[in-house]
This record gives structure tokens, C-alpha cells and sequence, in this order.
């Protein structure tokens, strides 16, 4: 493996671990914070994709697709949330996870009744359409460039919000002890539901932007909901901190493992998760 | 949670079991010539029982949330599948051993892993290991990839040159199958009562209360977790049998799923629940697949609408009728909610047999 190769594949790890923290991180704030594990996150990751193929169709701009897909999907954050989640705050993990199972089956289905079955691409839009010579047989696109630097701009923003802001505050005070944060006039309703909207749009433009990287097909939100898990079980739930050094560590097993051991390529983050509940059950920024 | 039910439930299970037993006589009086092809639905639903069954171990009983039971569902099939041989049926007496020892020794190393973690971990974490035992079975060779695995013959349970039961017939292949369920289901129903039980029943209420009691509590854990996944895999053997493969979706998160939905369906903790669990979300799938083929849509809502509506399961209707519980006066309620109290509260845990 010469340099230019082994760089390409630094970048795509990259690429992929900081697309993977986005996900992530809307997975752990809504468990962090509002004691939910959301199994239908996955399939918001794969309706973000949709909305965005569909609506480049309609629309014929990339752009104005995203625009105008972020908002439904804060939509349908929020009537899920009121409709369904509401109920199940004060109840076992168990019945969260059988009705965001249920959740699953309602959105996979009523994809393909929108969709249907086949695969689909998104092209990468302009001005990004291009792609950097790094060697004389090798390049590197744009887009991907670009898509890692919305993805940290994003997680900076996280971080600022998280650290240096009221709402920061209020977020990570009722991680620790949601009934004082309400006993101190917070309205942890409302609360709710703004992260658990700002988590399921997170998800859903990761599935945007992914879009043109790539093929939109059924199913797709379930096998990234799996790697989001192990991501964040080797960081610690609840943790920003370990979402990000999560994502980054299962996006470079995956690239790495893709091109140094093949056979074993599927295997290597679970071998990782196994390592990491071995030495730090609870995560490594937890 | 000490197991004792109302006469009622004994004698529905009965009613039932024999209903069930007795299908031979009365399959093709109501089904006509698809009487066979209901005896196989049949077959299926009492395999998937007891498939239920043995996560109620760990989900009703223990309070452990897996959400990977189907890893060891799908090895027994794979089990069964690899070490079938190709042209002559294997031996039940050598197969039922080996898949059991096989899944005790995975489900040994999963739960050591897993067992280390609480809650919402553990539900994260055994979905990852199933998923990895999915992905390393469909991306293998030796296992047929995602084709699968077909299995030529059945294995025979003969003892030297006599056959004790043809199970290539579907009907002794049922009544097999019947009499695995019971046997699983008095199983538990001991397990469950016996002092190992008790103190599975204690970590449910409250671990650290039985830590501080002086019990290993881990180490219960782990011995409920390889009882449970060992049991997966034999109905697991019995599912491939019964279908004639083995096949990568039997290992899949979406199969822990749908055994969880028959779990809730049913009612957990109870040990009979999750058989009516499993007969329930079989029938429900069957009509609406035939309704629709959309079916996963409904599928999905009768999930949610269970969660919402019917949190205790078809058990908990027959323990607690709504219409029985309507009646209750306010006295009765306070003094049963203080029998409650006394039985979780933390007394040693042979005097607690008594209540």
C-alpha cells in the first residue's frame, strides 16, 4: 500500500466516521437525555435519502431539495414524538424498543408503498461535481471533501451549543438528573421535544447528504442503525464526546478492514465492540 | 411475581393443549385438503413457542432485554445444517448434544461479554453480536452465504435398528415438536420455582439488593442466559427440520424482533404467555398476509397499538380480566398492593416459597 492509496483510504475513514457521528449523535442525545432507545432512527437516516432523491426529481436542484427536505423531516420528528413517545417515557426499555421495532416495520413499509423496491442514485450536485488529482491515478471527489467539512461545521456547532450556550446547560444538567432540571422550571416537555426533533433531523440530512454517495435502497436505515449501536456502546451513551471518537473509530475499522482483511470486513466492529465491553463496559468516554 | 395463577389459566392451557393435540382429528374436518399444510403452520407455531418461551427466561424472568435472541435460534439451525451429513440422515442422539453444546459454549462467550453491561447496553450489545454472527454467516463460504444451507434428510431418533419416532412424517414430527414445548415449558415452570429461580426473580426486582444479600449475581445471570440460549437453538433444530434449511434471516435482528413481539404479545414473566404469544402472532401474520401485501404496515401497528393498549400481553387478560378488575373495591386493591410490597421487599429467599 503506497501513500496517495493509504491517504485515500485515511480520507474515506474519515469521511464515513464523521457521517456515522451524525447519526450517532442524534442516537445518543435522544438516549442521553431523554432515556429513549429509538430504534426507528435508522429508518429516519434512510427517509432523509428518500426525500432527498424524490425531491431532486420534483424540484431539480440538489440544494433546494435539502432545503426543502429538512423541515419535513423535523415534521415527522415531532409527530412522533407527540404521538407515540409521549406514553413512554415512565416505561421500560422494553416497550421502547418493541414500538420503535413497530415504528420500523410502518416506515420500511410505507417506503415501498411511496417508493417501491429498486434501487436508486442521487448525482452529485454542483459545484462539487468534480474530483481532486492527488497522483497521476488517483483522485479524490470533491463532494466527499465537502461532506466532511458539513460534518465537522456541524459537530462544532454541537460542541459550542453543548458547551457555551443556556440550552447547553439545560441539555446536559438533565442528562444527569432529569426531575431537578424540572423542579428548577425547565420545561423538560418541551425539552424532549426539541432534541428528540433535532436528533431525528440530524439523522435525516445525514441521509441527504449521503444521497449522492450512496445507492438509496430499502433497507438502508437498518443495517447504519446496527453500526450506530456498536459506535455508540464504544463511546459511552449519553456521550457527544464519545459518539465522535466512536464514529471515527468504526469508520477507519470499516475502510481499513475492507482493504486489509476482506474476509473478515463485517466482523471487525463487533471484534472492536467486544474489545472495548472487555476492558470498558460502560464505553470509553463515559 | 411468585407463580401462582388463577385455576382458570391451568384449565385454558389444558383446553388449549389438548385442542392442539387432538388436530389430526379435527384438522381436515375444518380445513378440507389444506388440512396438511395447517398441521405444518402448526408444527411452526409450536417450534416458535418455545422459541418465545426461552426468552421469557431472560426478558420476563431475569429483567435482561435481549434483542439478539435470534443469534442462537439461527445456530441451531446452522448447527443442524453443517453437521447433517449429505446423503444419510444424522442421529438425533449425537445431534441434540451437539447443538446444545455448541450453543452453551457461544452463548457462554456472548453472555460473558453482554452480562458485564445493564439496560440499554445490553439491549445494544446483543443486537451487535447477533448482527455479527448474520454478517459472518451470510458473507461465508463454508455456510452457503446468503443462500443458505438446505439439509437432505431429517435427522431419525431410532434406537439400533427401530425407529422410535419417523420424524419425516409431519404428523410424529408435530407431536415431536408438541412434546418438546411441554417439556421446555415444565421446564422452566421448575426453573422458575426452584431456589436458582427465586434468585433470578430477586435480580429482577432489585440487583443490588441481592448483591448486598451476598449473591453473585453475574454468575445467575450468565447460567440464565446460556439456559435460555441453549433452548433458543433446539427450537432453532427443530425450526430448520421443519423447513427443510437453514438461513441467514433466522439469525437476523428482525427475527429477535418479531420473538420479542410474541413475547409481549403473549405476556412475559409467565411462562405460558409467550405460547400464546407465538400462536397469536403467527395467526395475525398469516391473515395479513393474506389481506395485504403490505402486510409489514399492519404488522407494525398492531406492535404499537400493543404496547399502548395491552402492555401485560393475552396473559395478563386472563390473569386480570379488565371486567374482574373493574369490580374490585378499594380495600381489596390497597391490600393486595401491600402484598406486593411484602413480597418485593427484601426477605430471604426461603421464606418468600411460603407466600
Amino acid at each position: 500500500m503506497d501513500l496517495a492509496f493509504f491517504s485515500v483510504q485515511l480520507l474515506n475513514g474519515l469521511q464515513y466516521g464523521l457521517l456515522l457521528f451524525l447519526i450517532a449523535s442524534g442516537l445518543t442525545l435522544i438516549f442521553g437525555i431523554m432515556g429513549i432507545i429509538n430504534l426507528a432512527h435508522g429508518a429516519m437516516y434512510m427517509i432523509g435519502a428518500y426525500l432527498v432523491y424524490d425531491l431532486t426529481l420534483r424540484l431539480g436542484n440538489f440544494w433546494l431539495a435539502i432545503l426543502v427536505a429538512i423541515p419535513i423531516a423535523i415534521a415527522l420528528g415531532l409527530i412522533i414524538e407527540r404521538l407515540f413517545l409521549d406514553t413512554l417515557y415512565k416505561r421500560d426499555h422494553l416497550y421502547q424498543v418493541l414500538l420503535t421495532f413497530g415504528l420500523i416495520l410502518v416506515l420500511n413499509e410505507a417506503q415501498r408503498i411511496i417508493w417501491g423496491g429498486d434501487v436508486h442514485r442521487v448525482a452529485v450536485p454542483a459545484p462539487f461535481d468534480a474530483s481532486i488529482q492527488l497522483t497521476d491515478n488517483l483522485q479524490y471527489s470533491v463532494y466527499r471533501l465537502f461532506v466532511m467539512g458539513v460534518c465537522l461545521a456541524l459537530a462544532g456547532v454541537i460542541y459550542w451549543v453543548m458547551r457555551h450556550t443556556r440550552l447547553g446547560i439545560i441539555i446536559r444538567a438533565g442528562a444527569v438528573n432529569r426531575d431537578m432540571v424540572e423542579g428548577l422550571g425547565i420545561n423538560v416537555r418541551t425539552l424532549f421535544t426539541l432534541i428528540f426533533s433535532v436528533g431525528v433531523a440530524l439523522t435525516a440530512f445525514a441521509g441527504m447528504i449521503a444521497a449522492p454517495l450512496t445507492s438509496i435502497a430499502p433497507g438502508m436505515g437498518d443495517s447504519i442503525l446496527i453500526t450506530c449501536f456498536v459506535v455508540v456502546v464504544i463511546g459511552g451513551i449519553g456521550s457527544i464526546k464519545g459518539a465522535f471518537w466512536g464514529a471515527i473509530i468504526i469508520g477507519m475499522a470499516t475502510t481499513f478492514g475492507a482493504v486489509l482483511i476482506p474476509s473478515l470486513a463485517s466482523m471487525v466492529i463487533y471484534l472492536i465492540m467486544a474489545a472495548v465491553l472487555l476492558v470498558k463496559p460502560r464505553g470509553l468516554f463515559a | 411475581m411468585l407463580h401462582r395463577y388463577p385455576k382458570r389459566v391451568a384449565f385454558i392451557m389444558l383446553v388449549l393443549t389438548a385442542l392442539v393435540a387432538a388436530f389430526p382429528l379435527w384438522g381436515e374436518a375444518v380445513f378440507g385438503n389444506q388440512a396438511n399444510f395447517m398441521l405444518e403452520k402448526l408444527t411452526l407455531m409450536l417450534i416458535l413457542a418455545l422459541f418465545a418461551m426461552s426468552l421469557d427466561l431472560l426478558v420476563g424472568i431475569v429483567g435482561l432485554v435481549s434483542l439478539g435472541h435470534a443469534l442462537f435460534f439461527g445456530l441451531g439451525a446452522y448447527t443442524l445444517a453443517l453437521a447433517s451429513p449429505d446423503f444419510s440422515p444424522a442421529s438425533m442422539w449425537w445431534m441434540l448434544p451437539l447443538v446444545m453444546g455448541v450453543s452453551a459454549c457461544v452463548a457462554l462467550i456472548v453472555g460473558v461479554l453482554v452480562i458485564r453491561t445493564k439496560g440499554i447496553f445490553f439491549i445494544m450489545t446483543t443486537l451487535a453480536f447477533g448482527q455479527m454472527l448474520y454478517y459472518f454467516i451470510s458473507t461465508s463460504q463454508f455456510a452457503g452465504g446468503t443462500d443458505g444451507v438446505f439439509i437432505m434428510f431429517r435427522p431419525s431418533l431410532a434406537l439400533g435398528e427401530r425407529t422410535l419416532v419417523d420424524l419425516d412424517n409431519p404428523y410424529s414430527f408435530f407431536y415431536f415438536c408438541l412434546g418438546m414445548l411441554l417439556l421446555g415449558y415444565f421446564f422452566l415452570r421448575w426453573l422458575t420455582r426452584s431456589y436458582f429461580g427465586q434468585v433470578l426473580d430477586g435480580i429482577h426486582d432489585n440487583e443490588h439488593r441481592m448483591q448486598a444479600l451476598g449473591y453473585a449475581t453475574s454468575g445467575y445471570k450468565l447460567v440464565a442466559f446460556v439456559i435460555a440460549g441453549v433452548m433458543a437453538a433446539v427450537a432453532g433444530m427443530l425450526a430448520a427440520m421443519q423447513y427443510g434449511f437453514a438461513n441467514p434471516a433466522q439469525l437476523g435482528w428482525h427475527t429477535s424482533g418479531e420473538v420479542l413481539m410474541m413475547l409481549i404479545l403473549g405476556g412475559m414473566g409467565t411462562i405460558f404467555g409467550p405460547i400464546l404469544g407465538a400462536f397469536a402472532y403467527e395467526i395475525l401474520l398469516y391473515l395479513y398476509e393474506h389481506a395485504t401485501t403490505h402486510w409489514p404496515i399492519l404488522m407494525g401497528l398492531t406492535i404499537i397499538a400493543a404496547v399502548l393498549v395491552l402492555p401485560r400481553g393475552i396473559a395478563g387478560l386472563i390473569i386480570a380480566p379488565p371486567w374482574r378488575r373493574k369490580r374490585q373495591t378499594a380495600s381489596e386493591a390497597v391490600s393486595e398492593k401491600e402484598n406486593a410490597s411484602i413480597a418485593t421487599s427484601a426477605q430471604p429467599v426461603t421464606q418468600r416459597k411460603e407466600n
